[in-house]
């Protein structure tokens, strides 16, 4: 309960940060306009380009309001961004390219094919690394090299030459999203199936179990709370590998690839109202994972 | 929750040099081997000694890319945004409300997707390093927060009350108990932010940027079907995260080398 209250404060902190921001970011734009349109405006020696912002707002108080509402601000208010947001998913229909809601979509499939993809492969390749000491000492290493190379970095690439063999559409996004979210998924299954204890395999020693009957009955069950945060961490990652996966082909479709077409066309509230598109996606799908965490350990015997 | 990758991986087995280098000089000859011997078209897989001429030949070219991409860019944003983190860390510590606040804000932003505010950053800060440094320092930000003022809170509560009991200053305290007790968790952030770094300088650069730099080097050469220039790109990147983060290893190994995850043998 203190923890939501702190929560609150904090983001109310950000929140008012933010308001209080949007005067100082807009006001030469506003400036501008009102002196323009005849409006009295004070500009101080040398003009508007060199004038401080601050001491801008403070002598034009009066264009204070207009900072709120310009169309293409350099920073806009939240209002904006939920009107935005609002507007793009509730206002449109679902299959419209302009609804928000289709382009999360997009971005979700190729998100979840790569998840999927990844951390299926990421399994496996786990399971192999506990078993065979030669995969164990060549492969491992390579694994968390993998992780200080920015793979993100090679997202245009892998784009640009699957089209070129004619593959377009989902399958890139959902490669880049596999790579990204199969390393932690290696990781923490690595972890989690050598956690048995030398008590628990020796017991299972005693009762003559088989490697496979060791594997099914301990070492996987142990595996499971080490999987889940590596699947949190893999999700979170996915989605970040799809959005970037948009940006280079300046594809047509997706949460990234309205923030490219926002940065051309300087449409700020539609980056921003993306970008809140990206992060509510975010948190919903590594809350669906935690959901299913929550119940999967409890239904093993996990839960405290 | 990246920290938990790192931490998984540092208390991974360590195996021997040999058979991963094995692999990757194997990897290396069917790579060559096999563009050349099924002609593969180099616009899909250039072979590797095509990418190494090209890594000679145009060395200048990837020098004025990596200090603009890395040395300007990512390193700036990197102390920018790590230090930014780590004294936020240390003001909230005082402010106990504030902490648990920040902590649970901290990692919901972590796990966003915070790259995309490379394009608002652009439109900001203009095409030049600057705009890059300040997409580095944001996303480097948030682990450097979180895993500062989880290692702010490792200090056991037995240990401060020994401070306590010396009548050591909240400077005393802090220089010779808390800071120690948090270093393997500080480093864990800054081994995190290092990948980070690389990979908001880099794509940042896809949001526009001068004529030169790695993410632009990447994408316009993609674009020409310059495939060999792509590659000698991403192994300057690759060999730059892995030395930035082999430093800040070593820096971990000389400053923590108390810790039991730094024993070796």
């Amino acid at each position: 309960m203190r923890t939501m209250q702190s929560v609150l404060i904090v983001v109310g902190g950000i929140m008012a940060i933010w308001l209080a921001a949007v005067p100082f970011m807009n006001i030469k734009w506003e400036a501008n306009m009102a002196s323009r349109a005849g409006v009295e405006v004070s500009i101080p020696e040398g003009g508007l380009r060199r004038a401080s912002a601050v001491a801008l707002v403070f002598t034009n108080p009066h264009l204070i309001p207009g900072t709120y509402v310009q169309e293409k601000p350099r920073l806009p208010g939240p209002q904006q961004v939920v009107a935005e947001l609002w507007a793009t998913t509730a206002g449109e229909a679902v299959t419209s390219n302009r609804s928000l809601v289709y382009h999360a979509g997009v971005t979700l499939t190729g998100t979840v094919a790569g998840f999927l993809f990844g951390t299926a492969l990421g399994v496996l390749l786990a399971v192999a690394i506990v078993h065979v000491r030669v995969i164990d000492a060549s492969i491992m290493p390579w694994v968390i090299a993998s992780q200080t190379i920015p793979i993100l970095a090679l997202a245009p690439m892998i784009i640009v030459v699957m089209n070129s063999v004619g593959i377009t559409g989902l399958v890139p996004k959902a490669i880049i999203s596999a790579y990204l979210s199969f390393f932690p998924v290696v990781v923490g299954m690595v972890k989690g199936l050598r956690s048995p204890d030398a008590m628990q395999m020796d017991l299972l020693k005693t009762y003559n179990a088989s490697a496979a009957q060791t594997f099914w009955k301990l070492r996987l069950p142990a595996a499971a709370p080490f999987l889940f945060p590596s699947l949190k961490i893999g999700i979170a990652a996915s989605l970040v590998g799809a959005i970037v996966g948009e940006l280079p082909t300046g594809a047509v479709a997706g949460l990234g690839a309205r923030l490219l077409a926002g940065s051309y066309y300087g449409q700020t509230v539609q980056i921003w109202s993306a970008l809140f598109g990206a992060a509510i996606l975010a948190a919903i799908l590594v809350g669906a994972v935690g959901l299913i965490q929550a119940f999967a350990l409890k239904r093993m015997g996990f839960a405290r | 929750m990246m920290a938990l990758v790192v931490s998984l991986v540092s208390s991974g087995r360590r195996a021997g040099v040999l058979p991963p280098l094995v692999l990757g000089a194997a990897i290396l000859l069917l790579w060559e081997v096999g563009t050349r011997g099924f002609g593969v078209p180099s616009v899909i897989l250039p072979p590797v000694s095509a990418i190494a001429v090209r890594m000679v030949a145009s060395h200048a070219t990837l020098w004025e890319d990596f200090s603009q991409t890395f040395l300007k860019g990512a390193l700036s944003g990197y102390i920018i945004g790590c230090g930014a983190g780590f004294l936020l860390a240390l003001f909230s510590d005082r402010v106990p409300f504030l902490q648990r606040g920040l902590l649970q804000v901290g990692n919901f932003l972590a796990a966003m997707p915070i790259i995309g505010i490379a394009p608002i950053l652009v439109m900001w800060f203009g095409f030049d390093w600057q705009s890059k440094a300040a997409v580095v320092a944001v996303m480097c930000f948030f682990p450097m927060l979180v895993n500062t003022v989880q290692g702010l809170a490792a200090a056991g509560a037995m240990q401060r009350d020994l401070m306590r009991t010396y009548a050591a200053s909240y400077g005393q305290s802090m220089t010779k108990l808390r800071l120690p007790a948090a270093a393997p968790f500080i480093f864990n952030g800054l081994k995190i932010c290092t990948t980070l770094a690389l990979i908001g300088a880099i794509v940042a650069e896809f949001f526009g940027s001068p004529i030169r730099g790695m993410g632009f080097r990447i994408s316009t050469e993609v674009g020409r079907l310059n495939l060999d220039m792509v590659w000698a790109e991403i192994v300057v990147a690759a060999l730059a995260g892995s030395a930035f983060y082999g430093v800040i290893t070593l820096l971990e190994r000389a400053a923590t080398f108390w810790h039991p995850s730094q024993r070796r043998g």
